[in-house]
This record gives C-alpha cells, sequence and structure tokens, in this order.
C-alpha cells in the first residue's frame, strides 16, 4: 500500500476503533465461491472481518435470520444509512424472461439490486460474475446476464474480478477502503491498481524458463517436473491481470502455475469465450519480447479517470451528516 | 381454513431457495413444495466447446461444493472418449474429493445449520468455568477447552452485541423457546464456530497443492496437471506431500474431537427432531472413491445402488447407462421436453427454459403447476433422494459405513 511510517499506527487504530461500515452483499446469478473465497482470507481472516471490522447486515450464504426477517434487514440499513452503506455483490443479473431467472421473495434479482444500489455509498463487484459477467454470460447467454457496471450507472463502482477473487485480494481491498476511508485507485477496468496492475505473467516465478524458451509440452514430460514454462499447455498469464503470482492463493500456499496447470484467464473480460484453454495464445513471439502483450497493457491503462473520479465520489458521500449509530438489537435477556 | 408459509430466500446454502408450507388448521405442515429461483443455463452453453474445458464450467455450478461438479465433468469426457486415466491421478482425485467432503460437512454444520439449534446471544449468559467443564465432558481428547479461552471467546461475543451491530446474527430468532441449549452449550458451540471458520481455510490448501487455488481448484481431462517429482523441487514433492499430510491429521483431530462430539451433544438436545420429516424414503446413490479405477465399481468405497421405501434389507443394483433407469423430471419444472415428454435420461437431456411462473414480483407459486428452476431425479420413475444422507444409508445397507 506504501504506507508511510507515519499512516501505519493510523492503519492499527482505524481497524480497532471506527463503528463498522455497513455492508449488504447481495447474491445474483453466481455459485458462491466468492463467498467461499472471502471465508478463506488468512490475512486478516473471517472472523475478525464479521465481528471487528465491517457491519455484515445482509448475506443471505452466512445470515442467522431467514425469508421475510432478512428483506426487512436489507430495507432497514438501506433507510438507516441512506448513502452511507457498502453494497457487495456477488453475481449478476438476468435481464431476459422479464427477470425470473433469478429472483428472491417473487421479486427480480435486477429489482433488487437497481433499488438496493441507488442509496449506497459505492459498490464492490465481487467476482467476474459482478465484474464482467462470467460463465453465464458466456455464448449464448441464455439469461440476458449482465455484469453490475451494464446494469448501474452513477455509482463508484470496484471490480474485483476473478473466479473467485483471491481471498487476501478481496479482504484487502476492503481493508484499504475501512483504513483510509477512500477508494483504492482503479484502473480503466475498474480494478484495484493495487491487485490488478500487473500481469500475471510479468511476476511469474516460471518466467525466466520462458524467456530460455523452456515449455512444458506434455503433462507428463520432463519439463513438467521441472516446472517450465506452461505458455504452449495454453497459459494466459500473459494476458491476464491479477496477484496469483504475487499474493497467490490461501495464504500462499500455491497458484495454478506453480501447480502445473496454466492460467486460464478468470479475471478477464470474457475469458470463457477466449479459448479453448489449452490452445497458446497465438500472438505472443516465442521466446523473446512479448510487445503484443504490452500493447494490452498499454490499452488498460489509458483513463484512470474514471479510477479518480470514483475516489472523489467516496468523498463526497463522506461529507453528508453520519447517521446515529443503529441502535442495539433487541434480543430476550 | 388452510394458512401457506412463504420463506424466501432460504438462507444459509448455496444459490436461491424458497420454500412454501400449507398449514393446517393446528398449524401443522400438510404439505411443503421447494422452489430453486435461479437459472443460468451452464448446460446450454456447453454446448459447442472443447471438451478439455467443460470441467471449468461444470465446475462453477457450485463454489461451496467446489471441485466435485469439475470431477464429475472429466470423468464424463474420458468416459466418453475411452481415457482411463493414471492410478495417481485417482487418487489424487479421491483425496482432493474428501478434503471437499470433510471441509463441506463441518462448515455446512457450524457455520450454516448450527444456527437453528445455537442461540448465540444466550452464549452471553454462559459462565466460562461451567463452559469448560462441559466442554471436557463432551470431548476431553479436544485441547481447546480452558476456563480462559471461554472466557476470551465470551469477551469478543460481548464486545460485538455491545456495539449493537449484529451483522450476520441480527433479526433472528434468539431468546425463542425453541432453542434448548443452556448458555454453556451455546457458548461452546459459538468458540467452535470461530474456530472450524478459522480451520476450514487450512484443509482447503490440499485443494491449493494439487489444483492451484481454492475455490474452484483446476482439473484436467486425463488426469490431473500437477506434475509429481520425488527428485524434484518445482513439482508434488515430499515437501507438499507433508504439508498434506499434516492437514489430513488436522482435520482428523478436528472431525473426530471437536465436530462429531458437538454433533451428538447437540443432537442430545432436540430428540424430538428425529421423529419428522423423513422425506421420500426413497435414495440414489452413483456411488465414489474408487479404488480401482472408476469402471470398477465394486471397489468404490462408497457404493453405487438405490433403497426404496426406506428397506435397509435391499439394495438394488443401478445401471447409469439404462434409459430407462435413471431419469430427470421436469413436470413442475420451468423446462419443456421434446414430444411432450416429462421424463429423459441425462444421455437424451433437454434443456430449454419455459418459464410459466407468475408474472414478477409475485406472492406465491402454484404447487399444481411448474414452481421450480430444478429438475427431480427419477429411478424407474420414482422419485428418489440423492446427496449425503442416500451416500450414507446405501453404504450402510450395503455393508460398507
Amino acid at each position: 500500500m506504501g504506507l508511510s511510517s507515519v499512516a501505519l499506527p493510523k492503519v492499527v487504530s482505524a481497524l480497532e476503533t471506527k463503528p463498522r461500515l455497513p455492508v449488504i452483499w447481495l447474491h445474483g446469478l453466481e455459485c458462491t465461491c466468492c463467498s467461499e473465497s472471502f471465508i478463506r482470507s488468512s490475512h486478516p481472516i473471517a472472523q475478525d472481518i464479521v465481528l471487528n471490522m465491517i457491519s455484515l447486515d445482509y448475506d443471505d450464504t452466512l445470515q442467522a435470520a431467514a425469508g421475510e426477517q432478512v428483506e426487512e434487514i436489507r430495507k432497514k440499513v438501506m433507510k438507516d444509512y441512506k448513502g452511507q452503506y457498502l453494497l457487495a455483490v456477488e453475481g449478476n443479473a438476468p435481464t431476459k424472461a422479464g427477470g425470473a431467472y433469478c429472483t428472491i421473495n417473487g421479486q427480480s434479482f435486477l429489482s433488487i439490486l437497481q433499488e438496493t444500489a441507488a442509496d449506497a455509498k459505492a459498490i464492490i463487484a465481487w467476482g467476474s460474475c459482478a465484474s464482467h459477467g462470467c460463465v453465464q454470460n458466456a455464448k449464448p447467454n441464455p439469461t440476458g446476464a449482465e455484469p453490475v457496471k451494464k446494469l448501474i450507472t452513477g455509482k463508484p463502482i470496484i471490480n474485483v474480478p476473478g473466479c473467485p477473487p483471491i481471498a487476501d485480494v478481496m479482504t484487502g481491498v476492503l481493508a484499504y477502503i475501512l483504513t483510509f476511508d477512500q477508494l483504492p485507485e482503479l484502473d480503466r477496468a475498474g480494478r484495484p491498481k493495487m491487485f490488478y496492475g500487473q500481469r500475471i505473467h510479468d511476476k511469474c516465478y516460471r518466467r525466466p524458463f520462458f524467456d530460455a524458451g523452456q515449455f512444458v509440452e506434455e503433462w507428463d514430460d520432463e519439463g513438467a517436473k521441472k516446472g517450465w514454462c506452461l505458455y504452449k499447455m495454453g497459459c494466459k498469464g500473459p494476458t491476464t491481470y491479477n496477484s496469483c503470482s504475487t499474493v497467490k492463493w490461501n495464504n500462499g500456499t500455491s497458484f495454478p502455475i506453480q501447480s502445473g496447470h496454466p492460467c486460464i484467464g478468470c479475471s478477464e473480460e470474457n475469458f470463457w469465450d477466449n479459448g479453448p484453454f489449452y490452445e497458446r495464445l497465438s500472438n505472443i513471439p516465442v521466446p523473446g519480447i512479448d510487445s503484443t502483450p504490452d500493447k494490452i497493457g498499454e490499452l488498460l491503462t489509458i483513463g484512470t479517470g474514471i479510477g479518480v473520479a470514483g475516489h472523489m465520489a467516496w468523498q463526497l458521500a463522506q461529507r453528508k451528516p453520519n447517521p446515529a449509530r443503529q441502535p442495539a438489537e433487541k434480543h430476550d435477556e | 381454513m388452510a394458512t401457506r408459509v412463504v420463506v424466501d430466500p432460504i438462507t444459509r446454502i448455496e444459490g436461491h431457495l424458497r420454500v412454501e408450507a400449507m398449514l393446517d388448521d393446528r398449524n401443522r405442515i400438510q404439505d411443503a413444495m421447494s422452489s430453486g429461483t435461479m437459472w443460468r443455463g451452464i448446460e446450454v452453453i456447453l454446448q459447442g466447446r472443447d471438451p478439455r474445458d467443460a470441467w471449468a464450467f461444470c465446475e462453477r455450478i457450485c463454489g461451496v461444493c467446489t471441485t466435485v461438479h469439475a470431477l464429475a465433468s472429466v470423468r464424463c469426457v474420458e468416459n466418453s472418449l475411452g481415457i482411463t486415466v493414471p492410478k495417481n491421478a485417482d487418487i489424487i482425485r479421491n483425496i482432493m474429493f474428501l478434503t471437499q467432503m470433510v471441509q463441506d460437512h463441518v462448515v455446512h454444520f457450524y457455520h450454516l445449520h448450527a444456527l437453528d439449534w445455537v442461540d448465540v446471544v444466550s452464549a452471553l449468559k454462559a459462565d466460562p468455568v461451567a463452559t469448560a467443564a462441559l466442554a471436557a465432558k463432551v470431548s476431553p481428547t479436544w485441547g481447546l477447552a480452558s476456563e480462559g479461552y471461554f472466557r476470551d471467546v465470551a469477551v469478543t461475543l460481548k464486545k460485538f452485541v455491545d456495539s449493537g451491530q449484529l451483522g450476520i446474527f441480527q433479526n433472528a430468532y434468539w431468546g425463542h423457546p425453541a432453542y434448548k441449549l443452556p448458555p454453556e452449550a451455546n457458548l461452546m458451540a459459538v468458540a467452535h464456530y470461530l474456530e472450524a471458520l478459522k480451520w476450514q481455510k487450512e484443509l482447503v490448501k490440499i485443494h491449493t497443492v494439487f489444483g492451484g487455488k481454492n475455490p474452484h481448484p483446476n482439473y484436467l481431462v486425463g488426469g490431473i496437471a500437477a506434475a509429481i517429482s520425488m527428485q524434484g523441487d518445482n513439482a508434488i514433492n515430499m515437501e507438499r506431500l507433508n504439508l498434506i499430510s499434516g492437514l489430513i491429521d488436522q482435520a482428523a483431530d478436528v472431525v473426530e474431537n471437536m465436530y462429531v462430539p458437538d454433533l451428538l451433544a447437540i443432537a442430545s438436545f432436540y430428540p424430538e427432531w428425529t421423529t419428522c420429516g423423513g422425506g421420500l424414503g426413497n435414495y440414489m446413490v452413483y456411488g465414489d472413491l474408487p479404488q480401482n479405477g472408476i469402471g470398477d465399481v465394486s471397489k468404490f468405497r462408497f457404493p453405487r445402488g438405490v433403497i426404496l421405501n426406506k428397506n435397509l434389507n435391499e439394495v438394488l443394483p443401478l445401471d447409469l447407462t439404462d434409459s430407462e433407469q435413471v431419469q430427470e423430471e421436469i413436470s413442475h419444472s420451468w423446462y419443456k421436453y421434446p414430444e411432450g415428454k416429462t421424463s429423459l435420461h441425462p444421455w437424451d437431456g433437454v434443456t430449454e427454459a419455459n418459464y410459466t411462473g407468475p408474472d414478477l414480483p409475485y406472492k406465491q407459486l402454484d404447487e399444481t403447476k411448474a414452481y421450480s428452476w430444478l429438475k427431480a431425479p427419477r429411478w424407474k420413475g420414482n422419485a428418489v433422494e440423492v446427496g449425503p444422507l442416500a451416500r450414507m444409508l446405501v453404504g450402510y445397507a450395503s455393508g460398507k459405513p
């Protein structure tokens, strides 16, 4: 995060003392892999996030209440924390069949998303579903599934793609927002630069093998056993922006390439339709200077203005008076 | 007059589920229907794709039971193409399958189901000394059971409740007389909710070693992508196997010394719940954990078979290739089959969405018509339950519990 020595106590203090940010976490067309990834976070652990950092007021995967009780909660948070709550979206919304491909309590998910977004302070689009559309948006997209950015306008949206995103990336984005009271810097695609600024290939520990022209050619050849580059097996690391090769997965245990499987590019737009996964990228010179992916990189860094605009929107929302703290829940002692 | 109770969303599950229950004038459930309220059409999206890629699409059917749909998919492709995978691939796939199964059982119990039995707020009234005594009685072999440990959990919980922001625990039925556990049992269960939350992220590292990530580890048609090289430092080697071995030992400790004792202790407060429900009484299991390749069903650790009418004395043979046996039924689902058929073998399967439910927003569904996006499994025309209970019963009845 590029912290100065002055900022460090601020981090500690922010995480320990602020009233917790209300979060409404909606689930649309999805598989819940983002929620599962989220609870795999190792630093901070899920317990600390849910008990000490945010107030996860609505999340149908984890919450105790059900049915009307949870719809009451959603409406209460929208009213009591108007303009102050964070909307986290997992999955996306079907636009065909009048929204009947995803309903909650008889209401279309599309309308729930729109009404909940209206008074949100900002929106986090968790995973490739909410960010780009993901698997249900792949051809022929039978439900007309569309990501958040296609359905919601006028709100800062942070895209945290990946199928799922890395746990510590998810909690890292949240902790940044809570600590600095601002949205992270975003790239043209609305992704936090701190986690999606470079291609997996740029930081891959197998990159020296790519540069040396040493490639896995068969799944069980000597190159596979020696951990050579997986480019010829279809690796999409050269065109995929994510933190897999630095943060790695599950507390740094491994990542797809380290475990011998090519990157399938799950954090990139339309990755399902850009396969087959096991066909090599055809437009990268091998070996040598990878000029083509660099051009892609240039395109992606154009227009950081969107990121700046999102940052400002958060600050403007900040100037509104804070609502009274939520009264204590009634319960029978 | 009968009343109808609607619960939608059903929370603490994966996906979108609605239940409508019809009550008689004594508030007893006479009939109920469950409706899957989401459809993405992955069967349709898969058509025309490279079969080597299919596992990744199928895996995204569920991120909670991540891995199992991918495993089923690679087996389907291998079956179609006549591929036999190496022995090591079968072993690794079995380890990954069991990792998911153990992790999912524990998470389902503590983080999903337990909140129907455990009163989180009641735990505030617990005495840590008495809780430590209770824990020692429930499971003398589980290490984290001191008075100080439970006092720390109680302090964490009190701080959370006093904040006034109850988050995922708000607006629930805390204090309702249907919660039967004493405060100490509730505190112990809350402590283990947190303990299991810390642990579940460890076990899945087995997926990360073999599949590169969790959720959604990578699979490969023909075997497993992760190379094995006992003499190399950039593949599955002794260090990686030691990591896995340690995680398996840790899982055995959690399951045997925390999860199972808690399950038995909590269940003992709710004996009346074992006398209601019961479902259809028909169970169907494909079987799994091949010990001699997927083709040798006789060597499955989880046997294949069907039980009808709760008859545990007879396990009926199941032939997956017989188009008259396993079928997917749609007479109450929002799909259309050709020629007016309502039931098809998966090989003949068709997924054509056909929403005929009420206009949105709606208050209730009609149980006499189609009401769900889920298809329903049939065996020789019998409605059958599939899943973990079926797997356990078929195993038990086959003498392979």
